[in-house]
C-alpha cells in the first residue's frame, strides 16, 4: 500500500458517509414533522453533499485518472461504496432519525476536531470547515434527543426504541483496518479506539438527561469498509444513480 | 477597450464589486469570499472561499467573475476553490454589518466565535431594535442562517449565524 492509494481510500470513505447521509436525509425533504424541522434537516443534508463533493473531489483528484467525483459519487456498485452501515438506515419514524443523527454527529465532532491535526493539508483544511457545521447537527440532534427523550410516554418509548435499535451499528465508527493503521502512522490518519470513550461520555450524557438508557453494547454490525452493507444501501442507490444510469453523461 | 495588462490588485478591484447572490447587498469582498488575485502562467488566479462547503452560489460567483474580466478583455480566468483558511463571519466588515442589518438580516454578535452559539443568546430585532426575540430554528432560508422571531414587533427575521 502507498500513502496515495491509503488517502485514496481515506478520502472516499469519509466522503461516502457524507453522501449516503447526505441523501437520506434529503428523502425527508417536504416530510418534516413541522415547516422549521424540514428545513433544519434538509440544510443538514446540504452540508453533508458539499461535505461529499469536497471529500469525493479531493479522493479523484488523488486518484488522477480522469475521474470526477460525480464519476465517483453516481458510478460505483453497491459493494464499493464503504460508507458505515449506520448512516444508510432509514428514516423510519422521526426518533429513529434523531438516534442516527446523535450517534453519527457525536462520532463525527469528535473525529473531525482530530481530522484538524492532519499532516494531510487538504484533509485537514477540509476538517476545519466540517468542524464548524457539525457542531449544529450535533446540537441539533441532542436537542430533539433531549426533548423526546424525556417528553411524553410515547416520545420516550419510540426514542428509546430507536435508541435500541440504533446501537449495534455505532462498534464499527471505531474499527481500525489496515488503511486507519497505515495513515495513523503516516500522521494523516485518526487513532479511532480512544476517539470510542469519549463518545461513549458524551452519548451517555446525553441519554441520561434525556431520561433514556444507554443500551449495553452487544453484537455489532461490522462491513462497510470492505464493502459490505444492509440490504438498505441498494434500494438507496437505485434511486440516487437512476439518472446517470438511465442517462450516462446527462448533464444539467 | 481591452485589458491585456492589469496588476492582480486592478483585477481584484474589479471583480470586488460583485454581490453575493444570496443576499445582493453585500459584495464578495464584504463577505470574505473573494480571498485573492495572482498571475501565473500569464494567467490570473482567482481564489475564493465558500461561506459553507455546499454554498450553492459558488458557481454563480465563478460564472460572473469570468463574465466581469472577459468584458475587459481578459479570457484567461482559472477561478480557485480554497477551503483553507476556513472562512468566517470575522471576515465581515463592520460596513457589511451595517448593509446587513438595513436589509433586515440581524448581523452576527460576535467577532470571534470558536463557541456554539446558544438559544438564549441575545439577538436584537433588526426591524425595530428589540432585544424581546426567540430562536425558531437553528436553520434558517439558508446554510448560513438562523430564523428567529421579535416578540415586540412580531415579525419573523433572520440572524446571519456567528461562525
Amino acid at each position: 500500500m502507498t500513502t496515495k492509494e491509503a488517502t485514496y481510500t481515506y478520502a472516499l470513505r469519509l466522503g461516502d458517509d457524507a453522501l449516503i447521509l447526505g441523501h437520506r436525509l434529503s428523502e425527508l425533504c417536504s416530510r418534516g414533522p413541522i415547516l422549521e424541522e424540514d428545513l433544519a434537516l434538509t440544510n443538514i443534508s446540504l452540508d453533508m453533499i458539499g461535505r461529499a463533493q469536497a471529500l469525493l473531489k479531493y479522493a479523484a483528484d488523488t486518484e488522477n485518472n480522469g475521474n470526477t467525483e460525480d464519476d465517483i459519487a453516481y458510478r460505483r456498485a453497491e459493494n464499493h461504496y464503504y460508507n458505515h452501515l449506520l448512516v444508510e438506515q432509514p428514516n423510519g419514524d422521526f426518533a429513529h432519525t434523531i438516534a442516527r443523527q446523535l450517534l453519527i454527529s457525536v462520532f463525527e465532532y469528535l473525529f473531525y476536531t482530530e481530522l484538524e491535526k492532519s499532516r494531510d493539508e487538504n484533509l485537514s483544511a477540509i476538517a476545519k470547515k466540517v468542524t464548524k457545521e457539525v457542531k449544529y447537527h450535533m446540537q441539533h440532534a441532542i436537542d430533539w434527543t433531549i426533548r423526546l427523550g424525556d417528553g411524553t410516554n410515547e416520545s420516550h418509548k419510540r426514542m428509546q426504541t430507536a435508541i435500541n435499535d440504533m446501537w449495534m451499528y455505532s462498534g464499527e465508527l471505531f474499527e481500525m483496518d489496515e488503511v486507519d493503521q497505515y495513515l495513523f502512522r503516516e500522521g494523516v490518519a485518526v487513532d479511532l479506539i480512544p476517539l470510542k470513550a469519549h463518545w461513549q461520555n458524551r452519548i451517555q450524557t446525553v441519554l441520561t438527561k434525556a431520561t433514556l438508557v444507554t443500551p449495553e453494547d452487544g453484537y455489532m454490525q461490522t462491513g462497510s469498509k470492505k464493502g459490505v452493507h444492509s440490504e438498505n444501501l441498494g434500494h438507496i442507490l437505485s434511486e440516487m444513480q437512476y439518472l446517470q444510469r438511465s442517462y450516462p453523461d446527462a448533464k444539467w | 477597450m481591452v485589458d491585456t495588462e492589469l496588476y492582480p490588485d486592478q483585477v481584484y478591484d474589479l471583480i470586488s464589486v460583485i454581490p453575493d447572490p444570496e443576499i445582493p447587498v453585500i459584495t464578495i469582498k464584504d463577505l470574505g469570499i473573494l480571498r485573492a488575485v495572482r498571475i501565473e502562467d500569464e494567467e490570473y488566479i482567482v481564489t475564493i472561499t465558500p461561506t459553507y462547503t455546499a454554498c450553492p452560489a459558488m458557481g454563480m460567483i465563478e460564472d460572473q467573475i469570468k463574465e466581469i474580466l472577459s468584458e475587459r478583455g481578459i479570457k484567461k480566468v482559472k477561478v480557485e476553490l480554497t477551503y483553507s483558511p476556513a472562512w468566517t463571519t470575522d471576515w465581515l466588515s463592520y460596513e457589511a454589518k451595517i448593509k446587513l442589518k438595513q436589509y433586515g438580516i440581524a448581523p452576527p454578535n460576535h467577532s470571534s466565535c470558536s463557541h456554539m452559539f446558544d438559544a438564549s443568546e441575545k439577538v436584537i430585532c433588526p426591524r425595530c431594535n428589540s432585544k424581546q426575540t426567540e430562536l425558531i430554528s437553528r436553520f434558517g432560508s439558508t446554510a448560513c442562517k438562523a430564523l428567529y422571531k421579535c416578540n415586540s414587533c412580531k415579525e419573523t427575521f433572520d440572524l446571519f449565524k456567528c461562525h
